[in-house]
């Protein structure tokens, strides 16, 4: 019997205001999968991973997370489950006026009665684990945007989440720096059987992280397989799409 | 019409929310102490000097205008008593209040504005951060605290700025003037012995600085689209703040001197 998708979407609609943005888009993602979505500007990939992560609510269809229907599952409930997922905001999201270090520390700090030392030396690690480790004390308005970018990234994994949902993980770093990141997302999916929902416009990123890829267009998915597939299909839609993103 | 006043309900109602949110989280203020000191520091010590000059000021108004007309009927000797509870009972409040809306309130508004905008309340909500326990309550408890210390503070100085007037302008000694204001000020209330025109002026500061908080960080938590909405969030803060303290005032008034 196949196993229950983690994150399961079902027809799932989403307008804002006269702007159709999701048109029964249909996903199931496995526990330990990472699945890419990919698509042009403004085709609703951010707003998929908002509603992974309750931040929306579908106007019609279901979002289902390991089993719980996100538009009506309780508070508790939901703070619960979301302190077991991971979200990696595309600006960062950081709180300027708090430190790098103590913006990482936040979550472990409001929602864990973990000793302070514990705190600071996880805190310390997951910044390495980012490729910052001198940023510590460092306010966000000090931080290039490729740095706040991983501080953002190390603020979603110190929970050591089960599920981590990446809006653009490597958008404005370098090449190596993004080289590095990608590695570490399917290390995560590998090693620790994170599950991942990655929106990304880089086919590098895809070809690193990516267990399936889909393309989101029309508020559905279209070419649902793995980057392989996806990166050397003939379908003209997919080919007009990855035509000057070859990288 | 119809619109407007919908969105005045919306508003209303948000508001009152938020309040009754911030009144459930009282038991956190404790654990809060960090952030409450940082408020106080942003919401008192940064805004002194502009509370003395201006309560400097309108003292030495009331004292020059109310002084002008008294000494026609040669009363000028309760020029002293006139200040002390024109300041005590609704300049020192209003005015002290009304700073902070301009200063503190569009400040807040904007802070958890931009927050907003930028993904960063967000953020918290993702992380499971109470954003009334951790942004919204250190705010409100640190203006209802500074609110009426700083009108004490605009109080002070508004009887000495009406003592400048009555010595150089209306020929009134000066411990004449200082003994008539004290005079005015002391005994015969049911509160730390302080007449009911320093408790009643105290006890709608704090009112105030809960008002002005609120609507300004309730604003601040509903701005949309951008900078537009981060700008737009600041005029209202500051517009229903000053609304809100102007009616408010007039029905604690009434509540407190009603014959």
């Amino acid at each position: 019997m196949a196993e229950e998708p983690i994150i399961r979407f079902e027809d799932v609609h989403k307008a804002f205001g006269s702007r159709q943005v999701l048109s029964g888009l249909d996903l199931d993602v496995q526990q330990g999968e990472t699945f890419a979505i990919m698509g042009p500007s403004g085709c609703g990939k951010s707003v998929t991973l908002r509603h992974v992560i309750g931040l929306l609510k579908p106007d019609r269809g279901r979002v289902l997370v390991e089993g719980n229907d996100m538009a009506r599952i309780g508070r508790k409930e939901l703070r619960e489950l979301r302190s077991r997922m991971g979200y990696v905001f595309q600006e960062a999201a950081l709180l300027n006026w708090l430190s790098a270090g103590d913006n990482v520390a936040l979550p472990l700090r409001e929602t864990t009665d973990m000793p302070e030392e514990e705190i600071v030396e996880r805190v310390r690690d997951k910044l390495a684990l980012v490729h910052v480790p001198d940023v510590y004390d460092k306010m966000p308005g000090e931080l290039s945007g490729g740095m706040k970018k991983r501080v953002g990234l190390a603020r979603a994994l110190v929970t050591d989440p089960e599920i981590v949902l990446y809006d653009e993980p490597t958008a404005g770093l370098d090449p190596e720096i993004a080289a590095s990141i990608n590695q570490l997302i399917r290390e995560l999916g590998e090693g620790l059987r994170v599950t991942a929902l990655v929106v990304t416009h880089h086919i590098g990123c895809v070809k690193i992280v990516a267990d399936r890829v889909g393309l989101l267009d029309g508020g559905r998915l279209h070419f649902v397989s793995t980057p392989v597939e996806f990166l050397s299909s003939s379908e003209p839609r997919l080919v007009r799409f990855l035509g000057d993103r070859m990288d | 019409m119809k619109s407007l006043f919908a969105s005045f309900l919306a508003d209303v109602g948000y508001q009152l929310e938020l309040l009754v949110q911030v009144l459930v989280r009282l038991g956190s203020i404790a654990r809060r102490r960090e952030l409450i000191a940082d408020q106080l520091f942003q919401a008192g010590i940064k805004v002194v000097h502009v509370v003395l000059l201006v309560g400097l000021f309108i003292g030495m108004i009331v004292a020059l205008q109310t002084g002008i007309e008294l000494s026609r009927f040669g009363q000028q000797d309760k020029i002293g008593t006139i200040v002390a509870l024109s300041m005590a009972r609704e300049m020192g409040p209003f005015i002290t209040a009304t700073i902070l809306a301009a200063t503190v309130g569009s400040a807040l508004a904007a802070e958890i504005g931009t927050m907003a905008v930028s993904e960063e309340l967000a953020a918290l909500e993702v992380m499971s951060v109470d954003r009334v326990s951790f942004l919204v309550l250190p705010r409100v408890v640190s203006l209802a605290v500074m609110c009426p210390a700083l009108t004490v503070v605009c109080d002070t100085i508004g009887i000495i700025g009406g003592g400048f007037i009555a010595e150089s302008q209306l020929n009134v000694g000066l411990s004449l003037y200082y003994d008539s204001a004290l005079e005015a000020l002391q005994g015969g209330g049911w509160w730390l012995d302080l007449p009911k025109d320093v408790y009643s002026g105290l006890i709608k500061s704090f009112a105030f600085g809960v008002v002005v908080s609120i609507i300004s960080c309730a604003a601040g938590l509903r701005a949309t689209s951008g900078a537009l909405g981060v700008g737009n969030a600041t005029r209202k803060a500051v517009r229903d703040s000053i609304i809100a303290i102007i009616v408010s005032n007039y029905f604690l008034s009434w509540l407190f001197f009603q014959e």
